[in-house]
């Protein structure tokens, strides 16, 4: 009995008690653990679980097209294959490589080292015509998946390759109409959300949560097709037998900025975007000398590049003479083939001289002195005024990328020698663009339009048409200079320098211009001239714009007709599509 | 008193004791663990060797043997291996030596053995080995318990074997473990509570110079943390260290918090499918979370709670010191290793790898356990009904 007395001491009871309801407090603090991780921080770590289990796959949406204002469609989308396998899925791989090395024309080798890594799943090749990839489906290969998505195709190739622009690897725009209207053409990516273990396997009992893309709006622009193809024609041509560096056209209506045509040759193949023309070899190029070809490639001459606009510019001179009255089309001149402005002699295009003439022939003659004349009556300050009233100092606003802005001098840099030449065009820079709008908004009546291609984005099915607006500057000349000038320009077709833009049946106004390129004396000139039609009532404007021609290089010799040439093609166009009209 | 003693005689002979609530509640852990190691180990088993049942299999002989060998170390009265308790405590620090020229390494640490084609953990020999050397100690020590000198020679007694599981074998959970159990015991068998109190402080005290030693060390930006104090600061803030040492336990929280009350499903668990390293060992009670929910992972903890509510009833009623110390023993393995391993997925405390007792994968584990079980069940044979 006094061993079980031992035994039985309380204490060993108590502490084994004690034992137990410390478990017990500690498991309760667990259990408190557990309710504050399972309750309330439980949508914290199921979203986080939720982020690593799940694989988000992207499904692209279609990109907006571009349509033209004939309803042509200038960019669409072409559904294109992409072909990976599954590693872990494969059943017959030898038959996996044998057919797709056959349907996709890859190499043995090429397809087994992608069949036989193990990935969770490996690219075979993308950008797979359809009816390839169709074809590759209905093997019915176990591990090969075939996946859709769209590409950019663009129907005419390099035609308005430098307005349109096109799009890169995301589907993204890189330049052009492209980029500018990105936010409307993208759409919204949709998405898959698979979820995976943790090797990236899909667990197929847990289905997936699709998320539908939205698509891109259609862009419909105000360039026609016809008209554009037409202008490329011609400038090829032009090139061509002129053998220029580059030729421009740009087509407009001057009565709301609309722009119809606007050609850049070189065009480039936007559907091979990154192609440097042959005559370049690639050979040997680093990526940076590349990248700049490229660049060079994409180049939109009308509105990225300036020049200096010479004669053309006489336009802005008259009217301004014009609209501030120190000039009027009854002042008589005389030219003796140069005017002294300070100590220096500034020569007229025709060095024995115009002799006398009034203001509308010296238009006609496109007359140095009687245009230095001018600017100087008007003055620096005037000079100056309407040069900024007419809009020259901003950029016009068109709906393309990297518009170039005027290079001109500062006001208080202007002298009696800078103002002459500003005069006739010389001596500052601005773009083609630049020139058209402002000679626009001269002869419609003195509102500065914006000019732009997009008019209006909608979805496929034409419902939620947008229709955009455009900025116009109202006054910035009277209607009636605006008249004298469409006046004085007519002449300058009907009986002056610029006869070779002359269209039968049509009134026509217009302006030559040969400028030479800086470094003076480099023997590089730029021939240009700018048209409209009708003149009394103008509906198109057109520039054609030849950059160092070889041989003849005056504007009114050799761009004059290239003027003539597309508006004797385009004006019976657009009076069946009823421009004339409006 | 004659009489009563007569009377104990007579209920000696016909109704011995078995309790049959722990043999209950040990059998449905042992299920439950099975199912648990089935669900969690069936994805990645399929995977890594094209048969989903590989774990489950394995788990499921160790579980039948282990039930065997309980039965019988059941039926053999507990005196019978007081006189193993010296050779016990040669045998396991021998096996832990063994480690050094023989162990073999899985999963990054050195901690098994291969006899004769089963590998065995010395750790789990170990424990058993310290809870009946120190129970047989202890009642041959007497009143010497009580004095000073007896009460450090019981807490010295398994220090060299803690020492050589944490240094040769890394496995410091063990050595807690073993140094754990000594401590409980001793606790049961000196009438004394300072002494423990002071103990219990002294050990906290030290843990938060620890971690506050490693903070600064880490503030000040010293590269010369080591294993450990990358642990204890992926502990502080698992997110930090997501992609390293914190990863299991980040792991395990998303599992656990992603079950919410509910759960998602038994079988349902996302982390399983590789996300969650030793899903089914050390971290199976995180899947059970993820799983079987809130209700799931409250439920289990109340079945370990009940089980060390029948060893307490056990060691209360055994019918002498020795076999009362086996049980507080064995109370103080189980306990400790469910508290840890719970605390361990729940980064209540730094992350240590330990085992869930009875439900994790794991054979030598599970083998041991039942063994302990035995000694239970045996020691609850010697209570007689009258004395309840």
């Amino acid at each position: 009995m006094k061993e079980k007395e031992y035994l039985h001491k309380t204490y060993h009871r108590n502490k084994t008690v004690t034992i137990m309801f410390a478990c017990l407090f500690v498991f309760m603090g667990l259990i408190g653990r557990l309710v504050y991780l399972m309750v309330f921080q439980s949508e914290y770590y199921t979203q986080k679980a939720k982020e690593l289990h799940e694989r988000e796959r992207s499904i692209k949406a279609a990109r907006g097209r571009i349509i033209d204002a004939n309803g042509e469609i200038l960019a669409d989308n072409k559904t294109v294959c992409t072909i990976s396998v599954i590693h872990n899925q494969i059943e017959d791989a030898e038959e996996v490589i044998t057919v797709l090395s056959k349907e996709l024309g890859l190499t043995e080798e090429y397809v087994r080292k992608r069949v036989e890594k193990y990935s969770s799943i490996e690219k075979i090749k993308s950008n797979v015509e359809k009816t390839v990839g169709d074809r590759i489906r209905s093997y019915e290969l176990e591990g090969v998946k075939v996946d859709e998505d769209y590409k950019r195709y663009y129907p005419y190739g390099s035609l308005a390759s430098k307005v349109l622009g096109f799009t890169g690897g995301d589907n993204q725009g890189i330049i052009g109409l492209e980029v500018i209207y990105e936010e409307y053409l993208s759409g919204e990516a949709g998405t898959i959300l698979t979820v995976t273990d943790a090797k990236g396997v899909e667990v197929s009992e847990a289905g997936e949560e699709r998320v539908e893309p939205v698509d891109g709006k259609d862009l419909y622009i105000s360039l026609d097709r016809n008209i554009q193809s037409y202008a490329t024609q011609l400038a090829e041509q032009t090139m061509e037998t002129k053998q220029a560096d580059s030729v421009s056209i740009l087509v407009m209506n001057p009565q709301n900025g609309e722009i119809l045509a606007m050609v850049n040759i070189p065009e480039f193949d936007l559907n091979n975007p990154y192609t440097l023309p042959d005559t370049v070899a690639e050979e040997g190029l680093s990526e940076e000398k590349k990248q700049e070809l490229l660049n060079a490639m994409w180049r939109n001459g009308c509105i990225n590049d300036t020049y200096e606009p010479g004669s053309t510019f006489k336009i802005i001179t008259a009217a301004a003479g014009l609209e501030e009255g120190v000039v009027s089309t009854e002042d008589n001149f005389s030219c003796p083939g140069f005017i002294m402005v300070g100590d220096r002699r500034i020569r007229c295009h025709k060095t024995t001289g115009h002799g006398a003439e009034n203001f509308v022939q010296a238009t006609m003659n496109s007359c140095n002195p009687v245009f230095v004349t001018v600017g100087l009556r008007l003055g620096v300050d005037n000079y100056y005024k309407y040069f900024k009233q007419f809009g020259l100092l901003d950029k016009t606003g068109i709906d393309l990328p990297g518009e170039a802005g005027t290079i001109m001098h500062k006001k208080e840099n202007i002298g009696e020698v800078e103002l002459a030449t500003i005069s006739f065009g010389q001596s500052f820079q601005i773009t083609p663009i630049q020139l058209a709008v402002t000679v626009s908004s001269i002869i419609n009546g003195g509102r500065r339009v914006t000019p732009h291609f997009g008019v209006r984005v909608a979805n496929a099915d034409g419902s939620e048409s947008k229709s955009f607006a455009y900025p116009v500057k109202e006054n910035i000349l009277s209607e009636e200079t605006s008249q004298t000038m469409r006046y004085i320009l007519e002449q300058v077709v009907e009986n002056g320098g610029g006869k070779n833009g002359y269209v039968e049946g049509y009134r026509v106004g217009g302006k030559t211009a040969t400028s030479q390129t800086l470094p003076r004396g480099s023997g590089k000139y730029i021939a240009s001239f700018l048209g409209f039609a009708p003149a009394d009532n103008p509906q198109v404007l057109a520039i054609a714009i030849i950059n160092n021609p070889k041989g003849m290089y005056y504007g009114g010799q050799i761009a004059a007709p290239v003027v003539r040439q597309l508006f004797e093609n385009i004006l019976p166009y657009l009076e069946k599509m009823d421009y004339n009209k409006a | 008193m004659a009489e009563r003693v007569s009377s104990r005689r007579k209920s000696n002979s016909g109704s011995r004791y078995m309790d049959y609530s722990l043999l209950f509640i040990v059998l449905f852990l042992l299920g439950f663990g099975l199912v648990m190691v089935y669900s969690t180990s069936s994805y990645e088993a399929n995977l890594d060797f094209g048969d989903s049942a590989f774990y489950f299999k394995k788990q499921l002989g160790a579980t039948i043997l282990g039930i065997v060998v309980m039965l019988i170390v059941a039926n053999i009265p507990y005196h019978f291996w007081e006189r193993f308790a010296v050779i016990g405590y040669a045998v396991s620090a021998f096996l832990i030596l063994l480690i050094i020229p023989f162990g073999y390494e899985a999963n990054g640490a050195k901690r098994w053995l291969r006899i004769a084609g089963i590998s065995l953990q010395p750790a789990e020999v170990a424990k058993l080995c310290m809870i009946l050397f120190l129970a047989s100690m202890i009642c041959s020590m007497g009143k010497r318990i009580r004095h000073r000198k007896g009460f450090y020679t019981v807490l010295a007694v398994p220090v060299p074997i803690a020492l050589m599981l944490w240094k040769i074998t890394s496995n410091m959970s063990s050595a807690i473990i073993v140094m754990g159990i000594a401590i409980l015991m001793l606790f049961v068998a000196c009438p004394e509570y300072k002494r423990f109190i002071l103990l219990g402080l002294v050990a906290l005290a030290g843990a938060a110079l620890i971690v506050f030693v490693i903070v600064k060390m880490a503030e000040s930006g010293t590269d010369s943390l080591n294993f450990r104090g990358a642990r204890i600061l992926a502990w502080l803030d698992p997110e930090a260290y997501a992609s390293g040492k914190g990863f299991q336990t980040l792991q395990a929280l998303y599992a656990i918090g992603s079950g919410g009350i509910l759960g998602k499903g038994l079988g349902a668990s996302m982390q399983k499918l590789g996300f969650l390293p030793e899903a089914q060992n050390d971290m199976i009670f995180s899947i059970i979370c993820e799983e079987l929910g809130l209700f799931g992972g409250i439920a289990v903890i109340l079945m370990f709670l009940l089980l060390i509510w029948r060893f307490m009833v056990i060691a209360n009623n055994a019918p002498d010191l020795f076999g009362a110390l086996l049980v507080v023993g064995v109370l103080g393995h189980i306990a400790i290793q469910v508290i840890l391993n719970i605390a361990v997925v729940t980064n209540t405390i730094p992350n240590t790898g330990i085992s869930l007792p009875f439900i994790s994968y794991g054979g030598t584990s599970v083998l041991f356990l039942m063994i302990e079980i035995g000694l239970v069940l045996s020691v609850a044979k010697g209570i007689h009904l009258k004395d309840l």
